[in-house]
């Protein structure tokens, strides 16, 4: 750095820049999240393009510092000198700690908006589902509708709101094309889980036939644990759901499951 | 161990008679028959072994029997499997054990890859499939990473400061011979009704207190690993702070010992609470305690709050010995001091502040509460300043210098900074809450997590133990073969763990058996890379083992370093130095004319420590020492 010149200098800077723009120009483009099917999505797959701009220069910077290095100060063989005697320089010290500082909360606000973003509540139409998992199947309650199914079926542009509980174990809701996860927490409708964050908001904007996948560790079926997932229009999903079976009083009553849960641990401890 | 065995075995039995139970309980979670024994079989093989003699001596009164140290030193390859209080046997004990352990979990990974070759179930089951990841990275993490640094430094750090042992040689003796235990007892698992522990090596509760008796023996095996880590953390600090040569104050410290003094901070801190947490689900399985039941009023996201509280820390355990070995190595072939060598020393301790306080990002997902995402989201992202600080450092170090880059240490050190930036950039995106909602326990987590565990951690162990290699045995390893180990090593880890990246973002979550048809190409592919990077490691094994017996001899100081370590001869003597040396200056003073870092054969030196001779004493005495070069 000592002998750098400032032309030399503007080369390197040139080079990560360049670095920048070509990594960025591959990878910006490539739809990395797969197929976009909810409002909630689009926010999170533009701040992850975003990111990769922003990843694209810290590695570019890296790179080009770490190549130029070994292009110019490799030692010839043979060569048993020692480098230059420099300790530091705080200037390009304190460089290096505050913008990246300034890049990482500027990230963290960004994300925080974005956030905030897509957890607000919609202001169109909204629906209830009672979501409950149990080694390895899923369940969904349409309290309105007074329904039951194994299938999640949802009216495209309504904001579902997803109540998640499990009866046994940890489980956790994805549907990839939507971009939202939530995991699902036994005992979250039971005296004593009223801290756990057990509603998930997520507004499908794309009609087609997706899987809800769960992504939670739980027992030798976890891979398989999946349910198909429908979005179609209002009038396809009011027909549908007419046709459902009404949902057993045992689902509703309160606790819904959590009688269940109580009954698996109970048999284990009393055994 | 069978004495042990058996008086755990029949403790039970007469404590069940005595209470009028039924001899043997056999439900799923329970077996007490098992468990305690499984806890008294490895404590009567580590008294069987000695570890506690002296111990046992004070305190029934009997007269204790100064350690002469006979022991020290290992004359053939017998003694290394007997119980030796030489720090430098006990670091190759350490690493032999814990490369052991890298093999056996890197063919459990082997089998997956096999398995997850092709969509659907063709090798394994998916029961025994969630065995084999549990148990590979139970081995890793606790086995091989966490242990092998610490048996790096076991060997390097009381020679770097000029210490003639660690400060409590017997209980280093005890945390080593701890791990074999830990790894029995995983092993163990294996044999048990219900397989071996399958719930994760995170272990999540409900899914774990109700698991079969294999989980028991992950709760115990990590019981050993823990007490084994805190041991020797404290064993570190009080080295590191009272027995450092005379002249090495802490500005004086070579950057593994700064690496090392932080990363003990965190494991005395931190690691009490997996032993806590793993205690709990013990006691839920067996005795009844409801920490986790939620039916019964427990409470199900604290075992993550416990369990994290340990496991975030813990990736600094298993990343700072790294960044330490890495100063090291690029300053040495680099023939340059460490560029801002302060800052290095502060980012390290700035990671472990901020290390305690990043846990949650884990849970961004888990329903905790809402209001915890946005704090631990910020200093999540700030973690990522002082690994900043210090990657630019040794870029920094690496201008206006004399790079040596035929050593394999040298481009592991290299490698290292490439797959570990990566690692970091898409630790920063996981870090993001809306991020890591959608790619949160899927592959993604996976590569980053291989990215910086294995580009991270594993190339520093290697960085690291190709440079030592020539003071532990004497002998040049062949650097040919490290060349191609180091080449065969990055390219598999690059085609492993980058698709790793693609296909969980478009939907492939982790810990699955089978998976959607879609992302079939790109698992073979990884699994053809896999077994590059398997096969990569054999070639590793050759050249170690034969050139431990067969290479040429190395001098005392091939890579013409300057921290003190390489002063003495290869491998040192029994005692580390006839004459504790002086420290006259920095670790690095590279291209300084007629700079040391350290002499021997001054004249305080020797007589303010103590010598050699009572290395126990040498604890006491060398206070004194380590208070008189801090000032």
């Amino acid at each position: 750095m000592k002998d750098m010149s400032r032309a030399t200098l503007l080369k390197l800077l040139g080079a990560m820049l360049l670095g920048t723009i070509v990594i960025s120009a591959i990878m910006v483009p490539i739809p990395w999240m797969g197929e976009i099917a909810s409002e909630e999505k689009g926010p999170i797959d533009t701040m992850f393009k975003v990111t990769i701009v922003l990843s694209a220069f810290v590695f570019s910077v890296v790179m080009v510092m770490m190549g130029y290095a070994i292009w110019k100060y490799r030692a010839k063989p043979g060569d048993e000198s020692d480098g230059e005697p420099i300790h530091g320089n705080t200037r390009l010290e304190i460089i290096w700690t505050t913008i990246p500082t300034v890049m990482v909360l500027g990230l963290a606000l960004y994300a925080t908006i974005v956030l905030d973003d897509i957890e607000a509540e919609a202001s169109g139409p909204q629906m209830e589902v009672r979501v409950t998992a149990q080694q390895f199947a899923w369940r969904f309650d349409y309290v309105e509708q007074g329904v039951t199914s194994t299938e999640l079926h949802v009216p495209v542009g309504t904001q579902v709101q997803a109540e998640l509980n499990a009866l046994d174990v940890l489980h956790s809701f994805w549907v990839p094309e939507w971009g939202i996860k939530r995991d699902l927490v036994p005992g979250s409708d039971l005296p004593g889980g009223e801290d756990i964050d057990d509603t998930v908001s997520v507004t499908p904007n794309k009609e087609g036939t997706y899987s809800v996948v769960c992504t939670e560790l739980c027992g030798w079926g976890h891979s398989t644990m999946q349910a198909a997932v429908v979005v179609e229009s209002q009038a396809e999903f009011d027909a549908w759901a007419a046709e459902q079976t009404e949902i057993p009083e045992d689902n509703l009553s309160t606790g819904a499951g959590g009688g269940n849960g109580a009954g698996v641990y109970t048999d284990q401890l009393s055994e | 161990m069978l004495i042990g065995g058996l008086f755990g075995f029949g403790l039970v039995m007469a404590l069940r008679a005595i209470s009028g139970l039924d001899l043997f309980q056999t439900e799923q979670t329970g077996y007490p028959h098992v468990i305690v024994p499984a806890i008294t079989a490895p404590l009567g093989f580590l008294i069987g072994l000695g570890c506690f003699d002296y111990w046992f001596r004070w305190a029934s009164g009997a007269p204790t029997i100064p350690d002469d140290h006979s022991q020290h030193g290992a004359k053939d390859w017998k003694d290394y499997f007997k119980f030796n209080t030489d720090h430098k046997v006990i670091g190759v004990q350490y690493i032999v054990t814990t490369f052991f352990f890298f093999l056996l979990g890197g063919l459990l990974a082997m089998v997956m890859r096999a398995e997850l070759a092709n969509p659907g179930t063709q090798v394994v089951d998916p029961g025994v499939f969630n065995s084999l990841f549990s148990t590979h990275a139970a081995f890793m993490i606790f086995l091989f990473v966490i242990p092998v640094f610490a048996g790096l430094a076991n060997y390097v750090l009381p020679l770097m400061i000029g210490a003639p042992d660690m400060a409590f040689p017997r209980l280093n003796a005890l945390s080593f011979w701890m791990l074999p235990m830990a790894g029995l007892l995983f092993m163990a698992s294996y044999l048990v009704p219900g397989g071996a522990f399958d719930a994760g090596w995170t272990g999540y509760a409900p899914l774990s207190t109700g698991a079969p008796l294999g989980q028991s023996f992950f709760n115990l095996g990590v019981q050993f690993a823990g007490a084994s880590s805190v041991a020797t953390a404290l064993n570190f600090l009080v080295t590191i702070v009272t027995m450092r040569a005379p002249g090495m104050n802490f500005w004086r410290m070579p950057l593994l010992v700064w690496a090392n003094l932080s990363t003990s901070l965190l494991v005395v801190a931190a690691t009490p609470f997996i032993a806590g947490v793993q205690f709990m689900v013990l006691f839920d399985r067996a005795i009844g305690t409801n920490f986790f039941q939620a039916a019964a009023g427990g409470d199900v996201i604290s075992y993550q709050h416990i369990f994290w509280f340990y496991s975030h820390p813990a990736v600094y355990i298993m990343m700072l010995p790294g960044f330490g070995i890495v100063s090291e190595v690029i300053s040495t072939h680099a023939r340059k001091t460490i560029f801002g060598y302060r800052l290095m020393a502060l980012a390290l301790l700035g990671i472990v502040v901020l290390a305690f306080a990043v846990w949650a990002h884990h849970m961004f997902v888990s329903g905790m509460f809402s209001w915890l995402r946005v704090p631990m989201m910020v200093t999540t992202m700030l973690i990522a300043v002082p690994t900043g600080i210090k990657i630019f450092s040794w870029l920094g170090t690496m201008f206006d210098s004399k790079l040596h880059m035929e050593n394999t240490s040298m481009l592991f050190a290299l490698g290292f900074l490439v797959t570990f930036v990566v690692g970091g950039i898409s630790g920063v995106m996981l870090g993001m809450i809306p991020i890591d909602i959608h790619v949160s326990d899927t592959y993604f987590v996976v590569a980053h997590i291989h990215f910086v565990l294995f580009g991270g951690s594993v190339f520093t162990i290697f960085c690291g133990i190709y440079h030592w290699f020539p003071k532990m045995t004497g002998r040049m390893y062949d650097e040919r073969l490290g060349r191609f180990h180091f080449w065969g090593t990055l390219v598999g880890m690059l085609g492993t763990f980058v698709p790793m990246h693609w296909v969980g973002m478009e939907g492939m979550p982790r810990r699955v058996a089978d998976y959607a048809a879609q992302f079939g190409e790109w698992n073979l592919v990884i699994s053809v890379f896999s077994f590059i990077l398997g096969a990569a490691q054999l070639i590793f094994v050759y050249n170690m083992v034969v050139s431990w017996r067969y290479g040429p001899k190395a001098g005392d100081n091939p890579w013409r370093a300057k921290t003190i370590e390489w002063l003495v001869s290869s491998p040192p003597p029994v005692f580390n130095f006839d004459e504790i040396p002086r420290v006259v200056g920095g670790p690095y003073e590279y291209g300084v004319p007629g700079a040391r870092h350290a002499i021997v054969g001054g004249t305080e030196g020797g007589a303010e420590v103590g010598g050699p001779e009572p290395a126990v004493a040498g604890a006491a005495s060398g206070g004194g020492g380590g208070g008189g070069g801090g000032t």
